[in-house]
């Protein structure tokens, strides 16, 4: 397996994925569409009855893409949002970078979108006008449709397109104005939501072909650990049992022709493992090494003045976090159809393009022999953006010449994921006289995600972890290093990354520096904020609005009703601004979580719903996290297994959820992941707010 | 293998599984009815609830055998003309996020509001803590039960 994804790397990625696509356009009366529509690029075909169907080449997973995308592209065309049907690409050459991931689906796509439904428009325009023999300036878009109001004539876009497609495509058009949105900005019911009501909206799981039958593997219980030998007779004594055999070195699968048949040949099947190097590791053997790593000097990341020749009050604190799981609601799982020169995957992933080459790899294929077809996303969380579920799937189709979905029950995925880098954080500031910080360092100690996966770390940087550790508060002396560690436990991109362990360490230490300095949390960090400055690329002012509209929301510094208190926190990532204030009580020494506010400035809210299901989503998934995810590592094996060993969020413990959003005609910006990063230490803010006790290791309950 | 007679959907049908077959896995692989998910196969999530002779329970978690000859209702089959009233809250609140836990949720919710057709935040509470949803949909999933509870019920 391959293991260099092309995850798009924040802003670098973000743009070389639109140049790709803007500069391929189909040409005119392509075939694509069939003989008589209008395809005017890789995004958009228009039919004579009328319909417009919109390609979105990207996963959905829950985030609103099927609905966001074509949004900003019906704006342009002046589309009437009735039209407008989706369909889902699959691992493709016309559409750039199309994973899904860091945020960056609107990002990525506003320009490329926006230009490929304006354009179209310019082109129904020109055909209009051309039909009835008038200027095109006295015409309009409007509605699906095209006007001339001079002798009230109107034709819709369906009965245009023979015309239009016969016409040359504008490769800059004119653009809206934020102004005159009419879709953009709206409340457009998901396109998708009738099909999960009724059971009919098909995931992963649920792909089937013919003849299909159904596999589980198993893996070895000890990271790296490889088969020895195995010994299959009682396997195959179990009914529909079909298939018992090694797939790669480190796996046997057993194929069915049920997948409770499946796991059946899987209970009895017995497997002698080479356990490997790690069979001894422990967390806690990992968390003291990082321990050790952090007296040494890290890489610099971010650097003002020098905070060692600062002198007043010094105040220091360690943070650690534990490793966690995504373990999104479906499990993973994939279909595929190895015929020979040819294998066709059906898979719910986040990285079509990188399953495809992957895959191909694997079973000894040229990637364009391989065909990946993206289904829906039960989730993604990031654990999508690993390729193993579809080349397992190929490697076993191959194995048994047809097709076959394989499946990953719970504990598969709980323990055999990859996982959110466990961390430790070395912070230290010092205060002046009047107790304000004027010098503030972070250690940041962890090993790195994308040199683990094969991406280069100049001078030790991991680039993404730079990007997460951005800090937008103003102090003359600061110090934000990174000292990178190794692991062998296998590393993945979790909801808001790096970001998350950065703003737990980072935004609690602050609320100690205010304690410490006898300030409120909130007039601290606007006090750090207070100039209007850029600061890495982020601007103060931003990050003020988001602090203030968070607090004036939850009545910040106003009476609460007895027991219960306020915790504040703010993070930028992913090109946003978030602020959220958690309310709790303490319940048998345990927070009850009550209420959060969440504010977002996002620039250009696409769709308001879809923005505050994010915030809702995010801060549910970052409760989970603060309050027990962890997965431990004991001889080398996962412990938890799951949802009782890691529990996730309930709604008996679910708090309300408040979104507020900074309106904003700037370029759209991350929402998926910049609620997560707050919530943490938000909550322990709070929890030390009403009990004095700091937390400073997650998971708070353990 | 023994022909196990379910009566699923309104619909007899016969299955050739063992017996010990979870049912999850009968509907989804044999009646290839895939709206019933698998979350956590151990009674942990939610995701495969259905009813047996109306009230929830967890298909992973019962045998096939166990409910031979007995009424089940699966996802597909909630409602038989279009979306039910408590299908159409869930779409008026903008509930599904990935979507995924949502048919369990909406089978859980089916089925309280059918004992308790004005359930209280605390029954609804006490009734739903058995659904995961790992995309944090609580908040609306509560609001869509008051919502088809105001509506007149679950049908
Ligand atoms: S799959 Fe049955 S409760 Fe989770
Ligand atoms: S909507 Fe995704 S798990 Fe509930």
């Amino acid at each position: 397996m391959s293991p260099i994804s092309r995850r798009e790397f924040i802003g670098a990625g973000v743009a070389a994925g639109a140049g790709l696509v803007l500069g391929f356009y189909l040409p005119h009366r392509s075939s694509v569409g069939g003989g008589d529509s209008f395809v005017p690029n890789a995004y958009l075909r228009i039919t004579p009855d009328n319909k417009v169907t919109v390609v979105v080449a990207r996963s959905e997973m829950g985030q609103g893409v099927r609905t966001a995308l074509p949004m900003i592209l019906a704006e342009e065309l002046e589309a009437d949002w009735k039209q407008i049907s989706i369909e889902q690409a699959g691992a493709s050459t016309l559409y750039g970078d199309q994973s899904t991931g860091g945020s960056a689906s609107v990002r990525s796509t506003w320009d490329p979108m926006r230009k490929a439904g304006a354009a179209a428009r310019e082109m129904l325009i020109s055909a209009a006008a051309l039909k009835w023999g008038v200027g095109r300036a006295s015409c309009k878009a409007e509605n699906g449709t095209v006007v001339h109001p001079g002798s009230n004539r109107r034709l819709t876009y369906g009965q245009l397109v023979g015309r239009a497609a016969t016409l040359p495509i504008p490769t800059d058009p004119p653009l809206k104005q934020a102004k005159d949105y009419k879709i953009v900005g709206t409340r457009v019911a998901r396109i998708d939501t009738p099909s999960k009501v009724n059971g009919t909206a098909e995931y992963g799981i649920d792909f089937r072909l013919p003849n299909m039958k159904y596999a589980v593997l198993a893996r070895c219980p000890v990271i790296g650990g490889k088969v020895a030998s195995f010994e299959d007779r009682e396997s195959k004594q179990v009914p529909g049992v079909s298939y018992v055999g090694k797939i790669g070195d480190s796996a046997v699968a057993i194929v069915a022709d049920s997948t409770w048949s499946a796991i059946e040949g899987r209970r009895v099947l017995s497997v002698t493992w080479d356990e490997g190097p790690n069979k001894d590791l422990s967390s806690a053997v990992i968390m003291e090494s990082l321990k050790q790593s952090a007296s040494k000097k890290g890489a610099t990341l971010y650097s003002v003045g020098d905070v060692s020749k600062v002198v007043g009050r010094r105040i220091q604190a360690a943070y650690e976090l534990p490793f966690m799981a995504h373990a999104p609601m479906e499990p993973g799982n994939s279909t595929a159809y190895y015929q020979g020169s040819k294998c066709e995957i059906w898979s719910p992933t986040q990285v079509p393009q990188d399953v495809r080459d992957s895959a191909a790899q694997a079973i000894g294929l040229d990637a364009d022999q391989v065909k990946v077809n993206v289904t829906l996303l039960g989730g993604g969380f990031g654990r999508r953006l690993e390729h193993d579920y579809g080349v397992e799937a190929a490697l076993v189709s191959k194995a048994i010449s047809g097709p076959v979905k394989v499946l990953w029950t719970r504990e598969d995925d709980m323990r055999n994921s990859t996982y959110r880098p466990a961390s430790y954080h070395q912070m230290s500031a010092v205060l002046d006289a009047q107790g304000w910080p004027i010098a503030f360092s972070h250690r940041i100690v962890m090993p790195s995600i994308n040199v683990q996966k094969g991406f280069p770390a100049e001078g030790g940087v991991d680039a993404e972890v730079k990007e997460e550790a951005s800090f937008v508060y103003s102090f003359p002396n600061i110090s934000v290093e990174y000292v990178m560690t190794e692991t062998p436990i296998p590393l993945g991109w979790m909801r808001s990354v790096n970001a998350l362990q950065v703003a737990f360490a980072s935004e609690s230490f602050l609320d100690e520096l205010a304690v410490a300095g006898a300030k409120d949390p909130l007039e601290l960090r606007l006090h750090l904020l207070s100039k209007n400055e850029d600061i890495q690329g982020w601007h103060t002012a931003r990050m003020r609005a988001v602090l203030r509209l968070a607090a004036e929301k939850a009545g910040w510094g106003k009476p609460l009703p007895p027991g219960h208190y306020h915790g504040i926190a703010g993070f930028a990532c992913f090109n946003s601004y978030m602020a959220e204030v958690v309310e709790i009580s303490m319940e048998n020494d345990r927070p009850r979580v009550h209420r959060v506010i969440g504010a977002i400035d996002c620039g250009q809210v696409i769709n308001p719903n879809i923005l505050e299901q994010q915030i809702q989503g995010g801060v549910i998934y970052a409760l989970t996290n603060a309050l027990r995810a962890k997965i431990t590592f004991d001889k080398g094996r996962v412990v938890q297994g799951n949802f009782d060993d890691y529990a996730p969020i309930r709604m008996s413990e679910a708090p309300v959820v408040e979104s507020y959003f900074i309106p904003s005609t700037e370029a759209p910006t991350g929402a998926g992941e910049p609620p997560v990063p707050p919530l943490a230490p938000a909550l322990c803010n709070a929890i030390f707010a009403a009990t004095k006790k700091r937390v400073r290791a997650l998971p708070v309950l353990g | 293998m023994p022909d196990i007679t379910l009566r699923v959907n309104g619909s007899e049908r016969k299955v050739s599984v063992t017996p010990q077959t979870p049912l999850l896995w009968v509907l989804r692989d044999t009646l290839e009815l895939s709206g019933t998910k698998f979350g956590c196969g151990a009674g942990l999530c939610g995701a495969c609830t259905v009813h047996v002779d109306g009230a929830a329970v967890r298909s992973c978690s019962t045998l096939v055998s166990q409910v031979a000859g007995k009424s089940i209702t699966t996802i597909e089959g909630l409602s038989t003309n279009g979306l039910n009233t408590l299908q159409q809250a869930w779409i008026a609140e903008e509930v599904p996020q990935c979507g995924y836990c949502q048919s369990g949720q909406i089978m859980a919710a089916a089925a309280l509001l059918a004992k308790n057709p004005h359930p209280s935040d605390e029954e609804i509470t006490q009734a739903m803590s058995g659904n995961i949803c790992r995309c944090g949909t609580y908040d609306r999933i509560r609001r869509a039960i008051h919502r088809a509870s105001n509506a007149g019920g679950a049908r």
